[in-house]
């Protein structure tokens, strides 16, 4: 190596090795723990003995972890199916009608966005006290002479979860709205302008033109929604509590995690090796359901 | 344009689809400004006034709610926090981030790609998942409770994206420069300092917006690790807040109202950064 090449590789690790180190530590260390602790037994604290993939039987098949487990994961994906279907089909149509510049656009762009700043504790608690039985909802459902559609919209085992996936709908909407409106903002007009001189109407437009060429944004916009739904922690904790009440009908794998993390799930205390096991989870399926989605929706990509 | 919707000179049939289009808008306005609108009139009526009559207006413009959630129930000390703790991991991560940027992408060497992975993995982990071995870690450098774990872990969450987005903006700054800047004697780092940062500095508003916001807003990290109120950041001083006082509305209302305000106001002035930043990530 001459002395130019030793300089030069000094440079480099002065600049990289700050960031590096502290991402290192931070996130990579961590990430490797989870794996490391989950394979081990666990006396508060201190790690105890070796036992294999005995933390992971038991989150799956053993009581109660089963239960709570299989009933936080089908809440996951419940928030991840109706987040699709609602928010980013709203976003879409949102980002859509703002890229035809109707009148106003540049104002309504700004106001959508609005919520998308606030964190989601404020959100949460502020339509914490809207939903609550004597909350502004009812009250306005009352005032519009229809009380027969009052409920206690965060205490009802079978809406609780819906009406906090509508509230996280509410603040993060004007994000894909926005994301889908610089992507067809980049469908080139003579591509648009073209197919309306042929008389082509407005939904062939967008099924076949529009639609096909902001895929990548689609799956930008997928693989956020897929992290964010199994990452749902702050929504359950300020409108449901902890325990995803009523009777852990809103309970995510986030909460539980949290509850198993610091202050278990049926002792009181924090289980090590089950919290990991379940972290080990997380990463998982984020993992696998992003890099699926990646690859399902690569296949739909095109060129121009 | 004519894929445009212009109202003047359409056809009857479109005039009616813009206005279909103009009425969706303006609901989901309303659907937006009136629930905040409310929250600050809410701020200014009593817990009585606000359950008995929920739409009507304050009837004066009473400040001490604010001057009590303020002052005696630490909103002021929880905003300062939020404010300092903010900034401090912000620096970091732009001096850091930056720095490696310049590190993955203005040398070539063999470890570039491999180093440039092992940041970009930060983006897709969950770092949550991971909040066994950090408290772990935290607790055996005695750090918790010490506003510097939650601020390490700030800066680790920040760089990530700050060297996605940078190393991009970094790659396009043209060579000529730096070859033209060597012959004059300049070091590698006044090279990075001089020329490259000035050049990419509307890519640095941008992360600054994108990591900020959500560093502001985190509630987890600092629910874990900052327990005593000395240290409670906004988004924890408010949970503890509606823990005390969940029946008092009215202050409830007065403390939300203190926690959105300054956001809004802020987005007022910068609303065409805050939404090119934070839409960033997934924009190309």
């Amino acid at each position: 190596m001459t002395r130019k090449d030793a300089r030069k590789d000094l440079w480099i690790a002065l600049f990289v090795l700050p960031g590096l180190t502290i991402v290192a530590v931070v996130i990579l260390l961590p990430l490797f723990m989870s794996l490391f602790n989950s394979l081990f037994s666990w006396n508060q604290l201190i790690r105890k003995d070796f036992i294999g993939f005995a933390n992971f039987k038991r989150v799956f098949f053993t009581e109660p972890y089963k239960t709570r487990f299989f009933n936080a994961l089908g809440n996951n994906a419940k928030w991840f199916l109706f987040t699709m279907l609602i928010q980013n089909t709203l976003g879409l149509l949102f980002g859509y009608l703002l890229s035809r510049k109707v009148a106003g656009h540049e104002f309504f762009k700004r106001v959508i966005f609005i919520p998308v700043l606030f964190s989601i504790v404020a959100v949460g608690f502020l339509w914490g006290l809207y939903l609550r039985p004597n909350g502004l909802l009812n009250s306005f459902l009352k005032l519009l002479g229809r009380p027969d559609l009052m409920k206690a919209w965060l205490g009802d085992e079978s809406i609780a979860t819906l009406s906090i996936i509508v509230v996280n709908i509410w603040r993060w909407v004007g994000f894909p709205s926005l994301v889908f409106l610089a992507a067809i903002d980049n469908v080139p007009t003579d591509c648009l302008e073209a197919a309306y001189l042929d008389g082509a109407k407005e939904s062939t437009v967008f099924r076949k033109i529009v639609l096909p060429l902001i895929v990548p944004s689609i799956t930008v916009i997928t693989v956020l929604t897929i992290i964010g739904s199994l990452n749902v922690f702050e929504q359950i904790y300020t409108m449901a509590g902890l325990d995803g009440s009523p009777n852990f009908s809103t309970d995510t794998i986030g909460t539980l995690f949290y509850r198993t993390a610091f202050g278990s799930v049926d002792s009181g205390s924090p289980e090590i090796g089950i919290g990991s096991a379940i972290g080990v989870v997380i990463y998982g399926l984020t993992f696998f359901a992003s890099i699926f989605s990646i690859s399902a929706l690569g296949k739909k990509e095109i060129e121009l | 344009m004519t894929t445009d919707f212009r109202f003047r000179g359409a056809g009857f049939g479109r005039k009616l689809t813009i206005t279909a289009i103009e009425a969706i808008l303006v609901i989901y306005c309303l659907l937006i400004f009136y629930p905040l609108a409310n929250m600050v009139f809410s701020s200014f009526k009593s817990s009585r006034d606000i359950l008995r009559a929920p739409f009507a207006l304050p009837t004066s413009l009473d400040f001490s709610n604010y001057v009590t959630v303020w002052v005696k129930r630490g909103f002021g000390r929880y905003f300062f926090n939020s404010v300092w703790i903010t900034g401090v991991s912000m620096v970091f991560v732009l001096i850091f981030g930056s720095m490696a940027a310049y590190g993955v992408s203005r040398y070539k060497y063999r470890l570039s790609t491999l180093v440039y992975m092992l940041f970009l993995s930060g983006i897709m982990l969950p770092l949550k998942a991971a909040i066994i071995p950090l408290f772990i870690l935290m607790k055996k450098m005695d750090l918790v409770d010490n506003p510097l774990s939650v601020i390490l872990i700030f800066i680790a969450m920040g760089l990530p994206s700050t060297v996605f987005i940078l190393s991009g903006f970094m790659k396009a700054v043209p060579i000529d420069l730096e070859y033209a800047a060597r012959i004059d004697g300049c070091s590698d780092w006044a090279i990075y300092r001089k020329i490259v940062m000035p050049v990419v500095a509307p890519a640095i508003t941008l992360v600054t917006i994108y990591n900020a916001v959500p560093i502001w807003n985190d509630f987890f990290f600092p629910l874990v690790f900052l327990q005593s109120s000395k240290w409670k950041t906004l988004p924890v001083g408010l949970t503890s807040f509606f823990g005390q006082y969940s029946t008092d509305w009215s202050l409830l209302f007065t403390g939300l109202s203190i926690a959105v305000i300054p956001v809004l106001i802020l987005y007022l002035f910068m609303a065409k950064y805050f939404i090119r930043g934070m839409t960033a990530g997934a924009v190309k």
